[in-house]
């Protein structure tokens, strides 16, 4: 939590799927915690994909192959779908995700991964379908993911592409900085609101 | 621009952040207890009260059994989170239903039947499916446990405004075919992202037909489209539902808030980001066969020959082959309930095909209210006495097996025809299969064991 973010190189992890729902990211039957132990929900991140129903790991997914490592995890389009769990964001995290790449997020999905400094990076079809296939070629390849300039790079290829955040909640992630902090800060604002709209 | 949504947004918003999001009013925080712990735990640390504490009602309903909730709850991991959500609303000074009073049910069924939920007003909660509230004209969305904690600390959030997109159903339903078919078949139009980025609102002459329970179950299932909200605008039908309940402006009060919520709808001249256009006559009773909302066909229809990335996985988890007809396919549980499809009328339409017919021996069945409000009901109007003569079973409120946090879990392999809202692969318990449904696609189910049109019931 609130690790300071700037310029981040890693491997990658990827996961080939589309419409990831965060059902998959952390079952229900984990969301009966009271506390917020990553290393809880990361241990149990994409559960019933990981694990066989005996527990034991299931070899044919990609967090049980030591070929792939990495903070950065690359998925297909419309990550983190359906339920508003946190936790989603609390196990890929716990996990050491760091970022995730996709060529889209749904939208409670993104901001719970932002409130927990996990940074979601949205580029586009093409780079993300070149990408995939340059850590097919080489698992080693790594990409750059640059904050404070707002680039991913594939260093396999060189390409580079531009993603968008905004200059608050950058301003945030460079700096440790929570959303509670700044509402807190402003509730003369919202008190002068209020009066305005009783 | 001039749309109801931008009204409603606009009036709350208490600044806009330079090159940021908007910080939003909120004049609504619901809480259950699986997305508060978190909140009420960083609240302590920081050593802050809620900032507007008679905003914010708190309730348990994903872990609650449906079955002897006068006794203390079984599972000892979903007692403590229960037990952790009343010590949590007593010491920060919260209104709280707990289990067992007649207050307590699904918090998207309650907050709009107590009259806790209404036009104009901006709705949060910890759920994705807030969306719910919408029907009522106002603006709901769901938040994660960091956005419940904000809300806590200062009756705000922070968010980017999203973009507005009005989809219009004109014409009228044919028989058989309901608010859950229409909602269904736009999830299969547009997919399960098609709506993400937006706030939709619903028109049209379908919408405008629909009860309060219709447009709820409607409003509900916005984000299994992607979208972070929708809702309709305010209108007779809901000025009636909304008057005399327990939290409705009363005398004069009633008559300002009313006149007040007639201004509340899209100007005429109203531009959205994005229009959509559908034809109720296109529409019947609607089953998914995949495991997200959006792999969805109407009822006589067959699975498709070929799907997107994953088509072939979701088939593999289902059971089902491309091409396959699933009229006839053997059921083994049906489930009626949940915030989608908890709520009288839907008790009233499952009833109305189980009348005079039997449970099919077997299926197993799950019939449960979304409060004790709508159990209440059920019992007044005699609906329990035409189910039980059937052989159906009322249960205890509380989301069930929705998504399966207490007992009501659906063995791995069974297949269920269920009134919720997500298909998701172990969503009803893992290794479970889910259709989804409305309430009358289950009651066919449940009196024939297979899936049957409930057209050749009616």
């Amino acid at each position: 939590m609130k690790q300071k973010f700037n310029v981040i190189t890693s491997t990658c992890v990827p996961l080939q799927l589309e419409n990831v729902d965060t059902d998959q990211i952390i079952p229900a039957r984990f969301l009966k915690a009271t506390t917020r132990e990553e290393s809880f929900f990361g241990d149990n991140l994409f559960r019933d994909w990981r694990y066989n129903t005996d527990g034991t790991p299931n070899p044919d997914f990609v967090l049980n192959d030591p070929t792939y490592s990495g903070c950065i995890l690359v998925a297909g389009k419309n990550f983190g779908s359906g339920s508003s769990r946190e936790h989603a964001a609390w196990a890929i995290a716990g996990y050491g995700f760091r970022v995730v790449i996709s060529s889209f997020f749904a939208d409670i999905h993104k901001n719970n991964e932002l409130n927990n400094f996990v940074l979601p990076v949205v580029v586009s079809e093409p780079f993300l379908a070149e990408l995939f296939a340059s850590i097919a070629k080489d698992p080693k390849t790594e990409v750059e993911v640059d904050l404070p300039h707002q680039t991913v790079t594939n260093k396999a290829t060189g390409k580079s592409e531009h993603f968008d955040i905004n200059g608050y909640k950058k301003h945030c992630l460079m700096n440790g900085l929570d959303d509670i902090d700044f509402l807190v800060q402003n509730q003369k604002k919202t008190e002068l609101w209020e009066q305005q709209n009783k | 621009m001039n749309t109801l949504f931008d009204k409603i947004w606009d009036q709350h918003v208490v600044q806009q952040v330079e090159d940021g999001p908007t910080q939003l009013y909120i004049d609504r925080l619901y809480c259950h207890e699986v997305t508060s712990p978190q909140a009420f735990d960083g609240m302590r640390a920081r050593g802050l009260k809620c900032f507007r504490p008679e905003k914010i009602y708190c309730m348990p309903d994903h872990n609650t059994p449906t079955h002897d909730q006068d006794k203390p709850i079984e599972d000892p991991v979903s007692k403590t989170q229960v037990d952790t959500l009343a010590k949590n609303a007593k010491e920060f000074g919260l209104t709280h239903y707990g289990m067992m009073s007649k207050d307590n049910g699904i918090i998207h069924v309650v907050g709009p039947e107590k009259g806790l939920s209404l036009p104009g007003m901006t709705i949060v909660c910890g759920d994705s499916h807030t969306s719910t509230h919408g029907a009522m004209g106002a603006v709901a969305f769901g938040i994660g446990t960091s956005e419940v904690e904000m809300v806590m600390a200062s009756q705000c959030i922070l968010q980017q405004k999203p973009k507005s997109m009005r989809i219009t159903v004109n014409g009228t339903l044919g028989k058989g075919v309901t608010a859950k078919d229409v909602a269904l078949y736009l999830m299969a139009q547009l997919t399960t992202s098609g709506a993400t980025g937006y706030f939709v609102e619903y028109s049209g002459d379908v919408v405008k037909a629909l009860s309060m329970e219709g447009r709820l179950t409607l409003c509900n299932l916005s984000i299994e489209m992607g979208a972070r909200g929708g809702f309709v605008a305010p209108d007779e039908t809901t000025f009636n539902y909304i008057k005399g309940r327990e939290f409705a402006p009363k005398g004069e009060d009633w008559d300002k808030a009313v006149a007040y919520w007639k201004t509340l709808k899209s100007g005429d001249d109203a531009v959205f980001d994005k229009e959509l256009v559908f034809d109720a006559a296109d529409i019947e009773p609607r089953i998914t066969y995949g495991t997200n909302p959006g792999m969805g066909i109407g009822i006589t229809e067959a699975i498709p020959e070929e799907g997107g990335v994953g088509f072939e996985k979701a088939l593999g988890y289902m059971g089902f082959e491309a091409g396959q007809k699933l009229l006839g396919t053997k059921v083994d549980y049906v489930f009626l309930g949940a915030c989608t499809n908890g709520r009288i009328e839907d008790f009233r339409a499952f009833a109305s095909i189980a009348k005079g017919r039997k449970k099919a021996d077997d299926v197993v069945a799950w019939l449960v209210p979304g409060s004790w409000a709508v159990d209440k009901q059920i019992r007044e109007e005699g609906l329990d006495k035409v189910l039980e003569a059937a052989g159906f079973e009322i249960r205890q409120p509380g989301c069930s097996a929705c998504l399966a946090m207490n007992d009501d879990k659906i063995p791995a392999g069974k297949l269920s025809v269920s009134t919720s809202n997500r298909n998701f692969e172990g969503r009803q318990g893992p290794g479970a299969r889910t259709i989804l449904a409305s309430p009358l696609v289950a009651a066919a189910a449940a009196v024939t064991g297979v899936i049957t049109d409930p057209r050749t019931l009616l």
